[in-house]
C-alpha cells in the first residue's frame, strides 16, 4: 500500500483588505499519496495558487492560513518554525512556478543556481553539486548540459528555463513537487513536451505531484486525481476518469461544455457558456457560490450545501443528487 | 469543399517581408532579423483564416502590417484588388480593425466606454455627436453589453466585458476585415466561449472576414474556415480547415496538431517526436528552417530550401512532397 504524503483538511486562506476579509480559500480537503498526480483546476481567482503557496509555506504574513490538518510525511506543518519550514522547502518539497524568470536570479549562472539549491540542504562540494546539476539537465532533456551550466537565465528560451526549474526542483530528490501553471506561458508543442517530462519523472522517481492549471485538456491527460475549484472551494473531486466521464457538479459540467473539442464539438456550432461572473468573496459568504450562474439554482442553494458521494472517492458539493444520471 | 473560383479576394498579400535591425548588446552592431520571409495570403469575404505558429514566428508582425502599424520591407498588400501604399493607411484602418489579446491594456482606463467605442468614428470624422451616440448604442447591444455600461470605465468591467468593448470599438466603423490577435487567450474558458460565439454570430450577421491568430488549435479548428501554419516568418502550410485538420502534411503542422490535449482521460500526454530547440531568428537554420527539429528530415533539408508546392487551394513547403502532373494533388517525393 502506498503511503499518504500530504494530508490537507479544512484549509482556509483569509486576506484582510480595506473592504473586509477576502475568504480566498474556504475550507478545502485533499490527500495525496506517493506516485500520485493531483490536478487542481479552476478559473482565475478560484484560489489555486493560494492553496499551493499555503501548503509550501510561501504565503505572506498578511495572509491568514487555517487548517484542521496540514500534514506532510506525518509532520504537522502548522507547528513548524519558519526555519524548519525553510529546511523542508527545496529539500523534501519543491515548487515550480508559471514564469521561471521570476524564480531564477538573472545575475547568476544556471550552474551556480542549481548547485546552490543542493548545497543549501546537503553537505556536498561545489564540484559534486555541479555534476548533479549537469546530470539533471540531461535528464530534463537539455542537450549540451555542461555548457548550459555556464549560461545565464536570459540566454535560454522560456521552454528551456522551465526545464531548468524542473531540474532545480529535483536537485534534492524531493517527495512532493507543486507546479503552478508550469506550461501556461509556453507554446503548445513545448507544453506537451514539458508535461510529458513531468509525468515521466513522477513515475520514474515515484514522486507526488500537484499540478495547478486552468486547462482541462492538461488535467485529463496527466491527473490521477482531480480537484475542481470554484470561488475558494473544491466543488468536485475524484479520479480523472470519474470527473471527465461523469462530471457531476453543474460548474464542472458547464466548464466542459465551454471548450471546443476536436472530433466532438462541431466546428462553427455555438459552444456552451456559463453566464455571469464569479461572486465577490469579501465579507460573509454563505450557500453555494455558484448559484448566481447556475441554471439549476433554487431557493435552497443559499443554505447549507451537502457534500455528496457519486461513487468511490468521487464527491461533489451541490443540493442536487441526480446529476450523474442526467449526464448519460 | 471547393471554393468558387471567380470570387475576388478582399485581402491579398504577396511576398511580404519584414526585417528588423536588432542589437544584441549595448555596443554590438545591429543585426538583421527577418520576422517575415515572404508571406503570401488571400482572404475571401467571410473567410476565417486561422494563423497558428510558435511564439515569435511573426504572427503579430503580419497583423501590424495589415493594420498599417508597420510598413513591410518588401511585398504588396491589396484590398479588393487595389494596391495599398504607405499613404493609404487611413483607408486600411477604415476597412481593417483589430481586436488584441489583452483586454486589460488595450483600453484606455481614463476614457468612458462611450468615448472608447466612438473614438474610431471621431478619428475618421464620421457623423456628428448624435449619430455617434446612436452608433455606440447599437454596438453595445450587438456585443451584448447593457446600455448603461456606456457611462462606465474599463476598470469596472470584467475581462470578458472588456473584450466585448474592444469588439464594439473595432466594429463601430463597419470594417470588412477584423484582425483578432489572440482575442481569448487572456480569458477564462467560460468567458472565452462567450466571446467565440459572439465572433461567430457577428461574422454571420455582418458578413465579416477574420484573420484569427491563436495558439489554441482546438479554438482554431472550431472557428476557422482556412488555416495557415507559420514557422520562423514563413507560411509552411495552408489549406481549408477541414482538410488541414483531417490530413496535415507538413511535419510541423503534424506536431502542432499532436500537441492538442483533448480532455480525454484515457489518453496520456503525446510524444511529439520534435526537437525542443526553437531556432534563433537572427541566424536561422540553413535549407528548411525546420530541419533541426524535424523527425522526417532528409539530407537535402539542411542544404536546400523546400519547394513551394500547390495543390488545389492548399499549399505546403516541404521536401517530402512533389506536385502531380496535373497540379491537383501532392505525391510523396
Ligand atoms: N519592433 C521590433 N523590433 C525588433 N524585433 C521585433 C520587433 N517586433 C517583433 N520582432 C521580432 O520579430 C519576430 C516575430 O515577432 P512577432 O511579435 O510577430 O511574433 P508572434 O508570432 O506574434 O509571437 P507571439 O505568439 O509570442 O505573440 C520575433 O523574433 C520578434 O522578436
Ligand atoms: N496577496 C494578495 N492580496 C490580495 N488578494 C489576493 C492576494 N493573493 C491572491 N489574492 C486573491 O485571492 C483570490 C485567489 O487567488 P489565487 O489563489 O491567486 O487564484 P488562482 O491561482 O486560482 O488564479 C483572488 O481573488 C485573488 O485576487
Ligand atoms: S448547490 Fe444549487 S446553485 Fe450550487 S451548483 Fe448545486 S444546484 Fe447549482
Ligand atoms: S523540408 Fe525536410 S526538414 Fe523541412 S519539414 Fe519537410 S522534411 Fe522536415
Ligand atoms: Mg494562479
Ligand atoms: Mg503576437
Amino acid at each position: 500500500m502506498s503511503e499518504t504524503i500530504l494530508n490537507v483538511q479544512g484549509l482556509t486562506v483569509d486576506i484582510p483588505l480595506a473592504a473586509g476579509t477576502l475568504q480566498a480559500v474556504r475550507g478545502i480537503d485533499f490527500e495525496l499519496k506517493r506516485g500520485e498526480t493531483l490536478c487542481i483546476v479552476g478559473e482565475s481567482g478560484s484560489g489555486k495558487s493560494l492553496t499551493s503557496l499555503a501548503v509550501i509555506g510561501l504565503l505572506g504574513k498578511r495572509l491568514k492560513v487555517g487548517a484542521s490538518k496540514l500534514e506532510f510525511e506525518g509532520r504537522d506543518l502548522r507547528s513548524l518554525t519558519r526555519k524548519q519550514m525553510q529546511a523542508l522547502r527545496g529539500d523534501r518539497m519543491a515548487m515550480i512556478f508559471q514564469e521561471p524568470m521570476t524564480s531564477l536570479n538573472p545575475a547568476y549562472t544556471i550552474g551556480d543556481q542549481l548547485a546552490e539549491a543542493l548545497q543549501l540542504h546537503r553537505k556536498v562540494s561545489k564540484a559534486e553539486a555541479m555534476a548533479r546539476a549537469a546530470d539533471l539537465l540531461g535528464k530534463v532533456g537539455i542537450t549540451a548540459a555542461e555548457s548550459r551550466l555556464q549560461q545565464y537565465p536570459h540566454q535560454l528560451s522560456g521552454g528551456l528555463r522551465q526545464r531548468v526549474m524542473i531540474a532545480m526542483a529535483l536537485m534534492c530528490e524531493p517527495d512532493l513537487i507543486i507546479a503552478d501553471e508550469p506550461t501556461t506561458a509556453l507554446d503548445v508543442t513545448i507544453q506537451a513536451q514539458i508535461l510529458r517530462l513531468l509525468a515521466d519523472l513522477k513515475r520514474e522517481m515515484n514522486l507526488a505531484l500537484i499540478l495547478v492549471t486552468h486547462d482541462l485538456g492538461v488535467v485529463a491527460r496527466i491527473a490521477d486525481k482531480v480537484a475542481v475549484m470554484y470561488a475558494g472551494e473544491i466543488v468536485e473531486s475524484g479520479t480523472a476518469k470519474e470527473i471527465f466521464d461523469a462530471p457531476s457538479h453543474p460548474y464542472t459540467r458547464g466548464l466542459l461544455d465551454c471548450i471546443p473539442v476536436p472530433g466532438k464539438t462541431r466546428p462553427g456550432e455555438p459552444l456552451g457558456s456559463i453566464p455571469g461572473i464569479v461572486p465577490s468573496l469579501i465579507g460573509d459568504v454563505s450557500g453555494c457560490a455558484f448559484r448566481s450562474r447556475c441554471v439549476l439554482a433554487r431557493e435552497t442553494c443559499s443554505g447549507r450545501i451537502p457534500k455528496r458521494s457519486a461513487s468511490g472517492e468521487h464527491t461533489y458539493r451541490c443540493i442536487q443528487e441526480t446529476l450523474v444520471s442526467e449526464v448519460a | 469543399m471547393s471554393e468558387p473560383k471567380a470570387r475576388e479576394p478582399v485581402l491579398e498579400l504577396t511576398g511580404i517581408t519584414k526585417t528588423y535591425q536588432v542589437k544584441q548588446g549595448m555596443f554590438a552592431k545591429p543585426k538583421p532579423l527577418q520576422a517575415l520571409g515572404g508571406v503570401s495570403l488571400r482572404l475571401h469575404k467571410k473567410d476565417v483564416l486561422g494563423l497558428v505558429g510558435e511564439s515569435g514566428c511573426g504572427k503579430s508582425t503580419l497583423a501590424k502590417i495589415l493594420l498599417g502599424l508597420e510598413n513591410p520591407t518588401s511585398g504588396e498588400v491589396l484590398v479588393d484588388g487595389k494596391l495599398i501604399g504607405p499613404a493609404d493607411r487611413q483607408l486600411l484602418a477604415r476597412r481593417i480593425q483589430p481586436i488584441f489579446q489583452d483586454p486589460y491594456s488595450s483600453l484606455n482606463p481614463r476614457k468612458s466606454i462611450e468615448e472608447i467605442v466612438s473614438l474610431p468614428l471621431v478619428v475618421h470624422k464620421i457623423g456628428d455627436s448624435v449619430s455617434r451616440q446612436k452608433a455606440v448604442t447599437k454596438m453595445l447591444d450587438l456585443v451584448g453589453l447593457p446600455a448603461r455600461s456606456r457611462r462606465g470605465y474599463p476598470g469596472q468591467l470584467s475581462g470578458g466585458q472588456r473584450q466585448r468593448v474592444a469588439i464594439a470599438r473595432a466594429l463601430v466603423i463597419n470594417p470588412e476585415i477584423v484582425i483578432c490577435d489572440e482575442p481569448t487567450s487572456a480569458l477564462d474558458v467560460s468567458i472565452q466561449s462567450q466571446i467565440l460565439n459572439l465572433l461567430a454570430d457577428l461574422r454571420e450577421e455582418l458578413g465579416l472576414t477574420y484573420l484569427f491568430i491563436s495558439h489554441n488549435l482546438a479554438v482554431v479548428e472550431h472557428l476557422a474556415t482556412r488555416v495557415a501554419v507559420m514557422y520562423l516568418g514563413r507560411i509552411v502550410e495552408e489549406a481549408l480547415a477541414g482538410d488541414l485538420f483531417a490530413g496535415p502534411r507538413h511535419p510541423y503542422t503534424k506536431a502542432l496538431l499532436d500537441s492538442v490535449l483533448t480532455p480525454d482521460p484515457s489518453l496520456s500526454v503525446p510524444d511529439l517526436h520534435l526537437g525542443a530547440q526553437y531556432p534563433n531568428p537572427i541566424s536561422p537554420p540553413s535549407g528548411c528552417h525546420f530541419h533541426p527539429r524535424c523527425a522526417a528530415a532528409r539530407d537535402i533539408c539542411s542544404t536546400t530550401p523546400p519547394p513551394h508546392l500547390q495543390s488545389g487551394t492548399s499549399h505546403v513547403d516541404c521536401h517530402l512532397f512533389r506536385e502531380s502532373a496535373d497540379g491537383r494533388s501532392l505525391l510523396p517525393a
